[in-house]
């Protein structure tokens, strides 16, 4: 626990937040939006007060007071929402483990990060706050994540969430994955089941250590399994990449054996198996895609996952998995689950406090609540149409993107050397496997 | 595994050959909007189907619905869609060797492979995109090698490409850029050579056109094709370089080009209008990286508003999703600038006459071949189903997607 303090001490001292992040000192007050708290009813002309990066206000216009020399801002005509929390994306340029090992768990994808990507300025024009990077892909163990607010960073501690239960002191979860992303040439596992084995060998070793550790605290470190034991203690949340219905329920197996928390991630046939995953008790974390197909894992990749885990009573998240689908479009996967028979709130949810809680972020973010941060998005319209945009991005109170702002539109709409192209490939990193 | 559900899917085409032959071919489609696309859209129409042809397109008030006429409702309804750059029934849904045949790496010089001898008019991506509403794909060879090959124009339906198919040969799909130097280890490894390559082959059709007998060359036969204008010939080309080679090539051969991708088509437009090339941009979501990095959500609009005619393309994808949707991308572009009216011309009137079809397809008008497309609104509307699609004045699709 010194450590981890010491460690925050470090990060807050030496390399400091965004200078604007605490700049806020006057309240703000938007007036006259229609407001989607997510956690209550919409609000029809709402106001919405926020001050030093923190929600002081969320409530019908005339019925919220607004603090004296707050700066009133008319946003009739807006949609207010809290802003976007992404469960899986590959924004920041980052890597992860190598082709060493199958299995990572002492990497660290916040060790590989450049906060001045261009995908960080696409994301905040999708209306992206909050993103769990994800290291990867084609391991069973990838690395450890790293949940972050996509403030206009100078480095990476700009972005980083403090987590002071973390040995590294910084928020974040675990990447695994199952099925046939994996299974490659030795030493990676050539089939399911010695898949599994290899896990579930890394979780005893995991226990084993727990133990030693909690009889004698001077056994000598082990930066392996120490995050697999954050892990069993639930202090880290594994984001486990599944597909088929049988490795779906391969995670439950995995997961009732050794008790940590987990989320299902792109959870392609979730559809097959709702029931057994709502009876579980696990959350998706799912990916709509336009189109069934590209790999033999995801030819029954349907938009109505969302529609069958919501009628089973699962929670349910998206993800952009970015860049497999572009976090400027975010909210279009939603509209398609939608489109196959997903409640508007339910999948609005599934955008913001659904994502928070895979996250173990949701009394800080996800919906529009006094106190929470103040991470927000204007919408031009209704936000499962495609002739809506995001109009405005706020994190902690700070504007991160407008789109009136020419110098930022572009990052929306794309042009001429507006990109560096620097984005994650699924495929050539052997994400077709 | 795959042999159940083969066996399933070929059951399932029976039973529906079955219940299509017994149903009534005379259909009535009634629109709260009707886009003919050849008129003004209008509100309260009646389309009727006879013997797989449009009948009678008008107002409600004016056309009663004959007897035994089969009736759908829908509150928009459009001609069918159509993909005007496609490699879906060569690419599949598996992405295994097995099912992917739009491309053939073991020469980068292949304008000899035809279309027709590699589309699965049963593939699963076919029929996908067939239940959302697009009725013609201009498919075919892909891009990735200085000629893939042909492409050809289908119908999404019928059992056999015979069935299927509408124009064998369209065009020859020709490709600027790197991806054809990682396609081919390196040979061509550079776009100049890549060029050299490409000028050499089309003296060689110039000298082949012009000799008298000797054998055959399918080779050279294609090309001599494209150089007197009976097929065009489709470039590839995403970064101005390349455009400006197209453009290049065009001059020195005096064949009929079309640009495919453009990516920076907004940085030329004054070349490409003079040009009078026509283009199908890339699909509007492309993902922007390598030689699409410069693409713009706005191209489609800034075509639109320099005159230079243009159409949406679904392309090739090599990973997930295994294809696109076009009138999804066209929606991206109408979000972004362009016209509802352009994007939907775009992809229907426009793209017939674009592909030469325009007597068949691309509009409702009596006469012309029954592809309808009822939708549940607007058709860029993510949350918009399409529920019905004729084909051919046959129910091609009754379920919602």
């Amino acid at each position: 626990m010194l450590r981890t303090a010491l460690t925050l001490a470090l990060a807050l001292g030496l390399f400091g937040y965004s200078s604007a992040l605490f700049a806020q000192e006057r309240p703000i007050a938007f007036e006259g939006a229609t407001i989607y708290p997510i956690s209550s009813e919409p609000i029809e002309n709402g106001t919405f007060v926020v001050h030093e990066g923190k929600i002081l206000a969320v409530g019908t216009t005339g019925e919220v007071s607004i603090p004296s020399g707050a700066e009133r801002r008319d946003a009739s005509g807006f949609i207010i929402m809290p802003g976007l929390v992404d469960t899986h994306s590959h924004i920041g340029g980052g890597d992860g483990g190598d082709r060493t090992s199958p299995l990572h768990p002492d990497v660290r994808i916040s060790d590989a990060i450049d906060v001045r990507s261009d995908t960080f300025k696409k994301a905040r024009t999708g209306g992206v706050t909050v993103a769990n990077v994800m290291p990867g892909s084609g391991h069973l163990l990838s690395g450890q994540t790293a949940y972050l607010k996509l403030r206009d960073a100078n480095t990476i501690y700009g972005m980083l969430i403090e987590d002071e239960n973390l040995h590294d002191g910084f928020a974040g979860g675990i990447k695994m994955a199952n099925g046939t992303n994996p299974l490659r040439q030795a030493p990676f596992p050539g089939t399911r089941a010695r898949s599994a084995a290899l896990q579930r060998e890394l979780f005893i070793q995991a226990q084993e250590y727990q133990q030693r550790m909690a009889d004698d605290p001077g056994t000598t470190r082990n930066l392996r399994l120490e995050s697999v034991v954050e892990a069993l203690e639930g202090k880290r949340i594994i984001h486990f990449h599944t597909h088929r219905h049988d490795d779906i329920m391969t995670v439950i197996r995995l997961q009732r054996e050794f008790g940590f928390r987990v989320v299902l991630h792109h959870v392609t046939d979730a559809w097959l198996v709702a029931d057994e995953i709502a009876e579980a008790g696990i959350p998706s974390s799912i990916i709509v895609l336009d189109t069934p197909g590209g790999k033999l894992e995801a030819i029954n990749l349907l938009y109505k996952s969302g529609h069958y885990l919501e009628e089973a009573g699962a929670d349910v998240a998206f993800h952009t998995d970015d860049g497999v689908t572009d976090s400027r479009l975010f909210f279009r996967m939603a509209a398609f689950a939608v489109r196959d028979g997903m409640s508007r709130e339910k999948a609005l949810e599934a955008l913001t406090l659904a994502g928070a809680r895979m996250l173990d972020l949701e009394d800080r973010v996800g919906s529009l609540e006094p106190g929470k941060d103040a991470d927000f998005i204007l919408l031009t319209g209704d936000p499962f149409s495609v002739y809506t945009h995001v109009q405005q991005t706020w994190i902690d109170g700070v504007k991160v993107f407008d789109r009136d702002n020419p110098d930022q539109l572009p990052y929306a709409t794309g042009g001429h050397e507006i990109y560096r192209g620097d984005f994650f490939d699924h495929y050539s990193t052997g994400g077709a496997q | 595994m795959r042999l159940l559900n083969l066996i399933a899917a070929l059951i399932t085409a029976a039973c529906f050959l079955f219940v299509s032959e017994a149903r009534a071919q005379q259909f009535a489609v009634l629109g709260d909007t009707v886009y003919t696309m050849s008129s003004e859209p209008i509100f309260n129409g009646v389309v009727l189907i006879n013997d797989g042809k449009i009948e009678r397109v008008g107002n409600a008030s004016d056309i009663s619905i004959p007897d035994g006429y089969e009736v759908f409702e829908a509150p928009v309804v459009t001609p069918g869609i159509i993909d005007t750059r496609s490699v879906v029934g060569l690419s599949g849904i598996f992405n295994v060797p097995h099912d992917q045949d739009q491309l053939e790496t073991s020469n980068p010089f292949q304008p000899d492979l035809r279309a027709i001898d590699a589309y699965n008019a049963r593939e699963d991506l076919v029929v996908w995109l067939r239940n959302l509403g697009i009725t013609t794909v201009h498919t075919g060879h892909g891009p990735g090698a200085l000629a893939s090959g042909q492409t050809m124009i289908a119908k999404t339906f019928g059992n056999t490409v015979e069935e299927a198919v509408i124009d064998s040969v369209t065009m020859v799909a020709f490709t600027l850029g790197p991806s054809v130097s990682s396609n081919f280890n390196n040979n061509p490894g550079s776009r100049s050579r890549a060029m050299a390559m490409l000028r050499a082959e089309f003296i060689k059709a110039q000298e082949y056109m012009n000799r008298d007998g000797g054998s055959r060359d399918l080779k050279m036969e294609t090309m001599v094709s494209v150089l007197n204008g009976e097929i065009r010939a489709m470039i590839g080309a995403h970064r101005v370089t390349e455009i400006m080679s197209a453009l290049r090539l065009q001059r020195e051969f005096g064949f009929d080009l079309v640009i495919e991708g453009a990516s920076e088509a907004y940085l030329v437009l004054d070349e490409l209008k003079e040009a009078g090339v026509h283009i199908i941009l890339h699909p509007t979501m492309v993902r922007t990286r390598g030689e699409t990095t410069n693409a713009a959500f706005t191209t489609a609009s800034v075509l639109a508003e320099a005159g230079i005619p243009f159409t949406f393309q679904s392309g090739y994808e090599g990973y997930v999703p295994k294809t696109r949707v076009v009138h999804y991308e066209a929606g991206i572009a109408v979000a972004n600038g362009l016209s509802f009216n352009h994007g939907l011309s775009a992809l229907t009137i426009d793209a017939a006459r674009f592909l030469g079809i325009d007597d068949r397809t691309g509009s409702l008008e009596a006469g012309k071949d029954a592809d309808i497309v009822l939708w549940e609104g607007d058709p860029f509307e993510y949350t918009n189903r399409v529920c019905t699609v004729f084909i051919n004045g046959a129910l091609a699709s009754d379920k919602c997607q």
